[in-house]
């Protein structure tokens, strides 16, 4: 059993809301829940549109395939943008008034959405009408369904909650009587589920950085990196995180190496256009050989490009970003337990050897949901500061080129540090020789960076073709694989440097594919840059979708058969 | 005077005569005096002439990228607010290129001091305009002269209520020491826009010019904004002294964090139980 639902409407008309609670029921059911949201970059109207699958298996990925669709606008703008995900499969319910010229073999059913919410006392509550019948097509008991409205709207007075109320039976009631489908909605439920965690993308990253100690963020809002940014605000009630948005990229940055130098753990959440603004001082990191942890929530450029929408396409840009040599981490972890292991490990890493680390996501990776049953680990960290003697020296030349790192007033040291070159004591100088040894000392740092996350391998051990995937893509493409005998995937959360065992997987391939979010296959690059590896096929998506599971079945399809 | 700032030999960058020397030295005095640990004292740099001071002191500094000297430092003081924390770069690192920081760091009102060595000029790239150069004021850039409107970094400070507004001039040693030392001693944002000749490249603006062209403020009620902006506003002679005093409450004693223990960041750490209690609150809802 494996149900997906649509539901799609304007910005404003509370597809949020059914986003929310319809997932928090389900789950409370004992059943599999995944969300994405894919949404137009304004506040009110355009067309926007939440997947929800269903299953009593778990499911985490984007899929073509709809049995369900509900629009809560009258007319087709909404289907029409959907055209390719609906198929003679698909139920498409739309509101009795509305006049639709829709031609396709799928199934139109007209409800009494609007009238059902007039009826509940405004034609606001359609999207709770919805929700009911989605509830009432799912045959959940209704008992279940009341306890999440009433959580949901009991804080916005009586006659708000009991109005809802109304129109979630309303719409519950409808389609109990009227609605036949003879699609299987009926689910095995799994009580495990239950006490699943439910949590979405920009969660998983923020209390990744509370494990890893972050208790300073300074930052700029922008999509679709913000909701790392809230979430820590949310949290800076209960944790000790100072929370700063700055005046633009560049000071949030700059703020947060500050914080760094006097001894706080500190990120900063962007995207690719504010992280283009940091580029300078990612340089000053490296110089100064700061701890640094930078989000990139990652989304369709160049430029402003598609604001709200998803891409993986500034992986090269994180790594060559920042004038100079000097030596970084960039993690892209896969699913939402990754991206909190990764973000929790990134201030380890940043704090250890003195480097940048980026926790590279996307609008994908930000805005899934889903359950599952635990995190990580989480142990008490412990932070690399040392205390100072009087002859401290920031910049002490040592075997694996990392200098034990003071901050001011902890200690009898005085601890310098200089964006110029420097000598040991972090004073200016133009001396050749060190110079030559502070750049060896800068680029000897990672030297021994042992492969803190492997790469991945999940599949038959004696495989022929091999999907290599990073980031984001790693559950879609999981999922598509699943059925390919001979076929193995590959899955990156560490890009650079590049994990050791890679080279193992590569060599034993027959036939390799890379899949990746952008047009120009950067990972490709990079194997090609890292590893001289360039024998290998490639599927792109760049049109600010992730990847339906359905479109890289159909490519691993033909690269099986050799058809590419 | 000899102070526990001082470094003994080491070489300076700046050309002899240049008004960055007398700078330094008030400053010094004035730490001296103040009695600050330079292990407790951080001095925090952007790039240009100026900006090189903290190399040629004895205390902690961040000497970071040119015109974000301001957004480290806030990031400096409000992780650890038991430091002393003063910034100092020259009118082109703070009013130009970081210009906006400026704007913003005010509005903020960490505690922390702004020592800007205005020179009208820029040296370190030797010898185009400045924000604060003088209308027509020529060079090798600006050829036909400098055609846009000085920047008032008293009157912008003013604008956004900064809690402490003052210009001096390097040549009036006493007097600028206690301006520097009212400075640092004042809770909030400190802004001291330090008028200082550049012998090499500013032939208009020399310490006989500024002689000239400046006088102290007499009987100013540092309290009165609007008195603060008829002075702020007055371009010759150009007024010296304390324009402005607001007390309020600064960055730093706002931050939630520091609401019941003024414990640095560094010395806390996040109670583990808590944030596992937090995880497994997402099992519910």
């Amino acid at each position: 059993m494996d149900l997906s639902v649509v539901i799609c409407g304007e910005a404003g008309q509370g597809i949020q809301t059914i986003e929310y609670l319809f997932p928090n029921i389900l789950k409370s059911h004992g059943l599999n829940v995944f969300s994405y949201k894919e949404y137009m970059s304004r506040v009110r109207g355009g067309s926007n549109s939440t997947l929800i699958r269903i299953s009593d298996k778990p499911v985490r990925a984007f899929c073509k395939k709809t049995d369900i669709l509900f629009s809560l606008s009258p007319g087709d703008v909404h289907l029409l943008r959907l055209l390719e995900r609906i198929d003679d499969n698909t139920f498409v319910f739309i509101d009795s008034n509305s006049e639709t010229k829709f031609n396709t073999k799928a199934r139109i059913k007209k409800v009494p959405i609007s009238s059902l919410a007039l009826e509940a006392g405004n034609k606001l509550y359609s999207n709770s009408v919805v929700l009911g019948m989605l509830c009432g097509l799912l045959k959940l008991p209704f008992e279940n369904v009341l306890v999440a409205i009433e959580k949901w709207f009991c804080n916005k007075g009586t006659k708000v909650c009991e109005e809802n109320k109304k129109a979630v039976k309303l719409g519950y009631d409808y389609v109990y009587k009227n609605i036949e489908m003879n699609i299987e909605t009926k689910i095995e439920t799994n009580p495990s589920v239950k006490d699943h965690i439910l949590m979405s993308g920009a969660e998983a990253v923020s209390l990744g950085a509370l494990a890893g100690g972050c208790n300073f963020v300074s930052s700029y809002p922008m999509s679709p990196s913000t909701g790392v940014l809230t979430n820590l605000a949310n949290h800076s009630r209960d944790f000790d995180i100072i929370v700063e948005q700055a005046e633009d990229e560049i000071s949030a940055i700059n703020m947060a190496l500050g914080a760094w130098y006097s001894g706080a753990r500190a990120l900063v959440t962007t995207s690719g256009g504010g992280f283009a603004l940091m580029v300078e001082a990612l340089s000053l990191a490296g110089m100064i050989e700061s701890p640094i942890v930078i989000h990139l929530a990652q989304r369709p450029g160049p430029a402003t490009g598609l604001p709200t929408r998803t891409e993986q396409a500034d992986l090269l840009f994180a790594l060559f970003s920042g004038h100079g040599e000097f030596e970084r981490v960039i993690f892209s972890p896969g699913n939402l337990e990754q991206a909190f292991f990764c973000t929790m490990k990134a201030f380890d890493i940043a704090d250890k050897y003195q480097v940048p680390v980026f926790v590279l996501t996307d609008q994908y990776l930000m805005d899934m949901i889903y359950n599952f049953d635990k995190l990580g680990e989480i142990k008490s960290f412990s932070d690399y500061i040392v205390e100072t003697a009087p002859d401290y020296k920031r910049y002490q030349f040592t075997e694996n080129g990392i200098s034990p790192r003071g901050i001011p007033s902890h200690g009898n040291g005085l601890v310098c540090v200089d964006s110029d070159e420097h000598d040991e004591y972090g004073r200016i100088t133009e001396d050749f020789t060190i110079r030559n040894k502070m750049v060896e000392k800068r680029l000897r740092k990672l030297k021994n960076f042992s492969d803190e996350i492997p790469a991945e391998f999940i599949g038959n051990k004696d495989f022929t073709h091999l999907v290599i995937c990073f980031g984001s893509t790693r559950e879609i493409v999981l999922e598509a694989s699943k059925d390919f005998e001979n076929l193995a995937v590959l899955h990156l959360q560490q890009l650079y440097p590049l994990p050791s065992n890679l080279s193992k997987y590569l060599n034993r391939a027959k036939k390799v594919l890379l899949v990746e979010s952008n047009a120009t296959s950067q990972l490709g690059k990079l194997l090609k840059m890292e590893f001289g590896f360039s024998d290998f096929k490639t599927l792109n998506k760049y049109n600010g979708l992730p990847f339906y599971v359905e479109e890289i079945k159909d490519t691993l399809q033909k690269f099986m058969k050799g058809e590419i | 005077m000899a102070t526990k700032f001082d470094i003994e030999g080491g070489d300076i960058a700046w050309c002899p005569g240049c008004g960055n020397y007398s700078i330094h030295n008030i400053v010094k005095t004035a730490l001296q005096e103040l009695d600050i640990d330079p292990k407790n004292l951080v001095l925090v740099s952007g790039i240009g002439q100026a900006a090189k001071a903290p190399q040629y002191i004895k205390c902690n500094y961040f000497n970071g990228l040119h015109g974000r000297s301001l957004p480290a430092a806030v990031g400096i003081k409000v992780s650890n607010p038991n430091l002393v924390v003063i910034v100092e770069s020259g009118d082109g690192c703070m009013y130009g290129e970081g210009g906006n920081h400026f704007i913003h760091a005010i509005r903020r009102n960490s505690d922390i001091t702004v020592l800007v060595h205005d020179n009208m000029v820029y040296g370190l790239t030797k010898g185009q305009a400045s924000p604060t150069s003088e209308k027509g004021f020529t060079t090798p850039v600006q050829v036909n002269g400098v055609l846009n409107e000085p920047f008032n970094p008293i009157a912008i400070a003013l604008s956004l209520k900064c809690s402490f507004v003052a210009r001096a001039f390097c040549g009036d040693v006493q007097e600028t020491k206690e301006i520097i030392k009212r400075a640092i001693l004042h809770k909030g944002f400190s802004l001291v826009d330090i008028f200082q000749p550049c012998v090499t490249f500013n032939k208009i603006n020399t310490y006989k010019w500024f002689k000239e062209n400046t006088y102290y403020m007499k009987d100013h009620d540092e309290t009165n904004i609007n008195k603060a902006f008829e002075k702020a506003l007055e371009r010759s002679p150009l007024p010296l002294g304390v324009f402005y005093i607001e007390e309020k409450p600064t960055f730093e004693s706002q931050q939630r964090v520091y609401k019941n223990s003024s414990e640095p960041l560094f010395k806390r750490k996040h109670n583990v139980e808590k944030l596992m209690n937090l995880i497994e609150s997402k099992r519910r809802w």
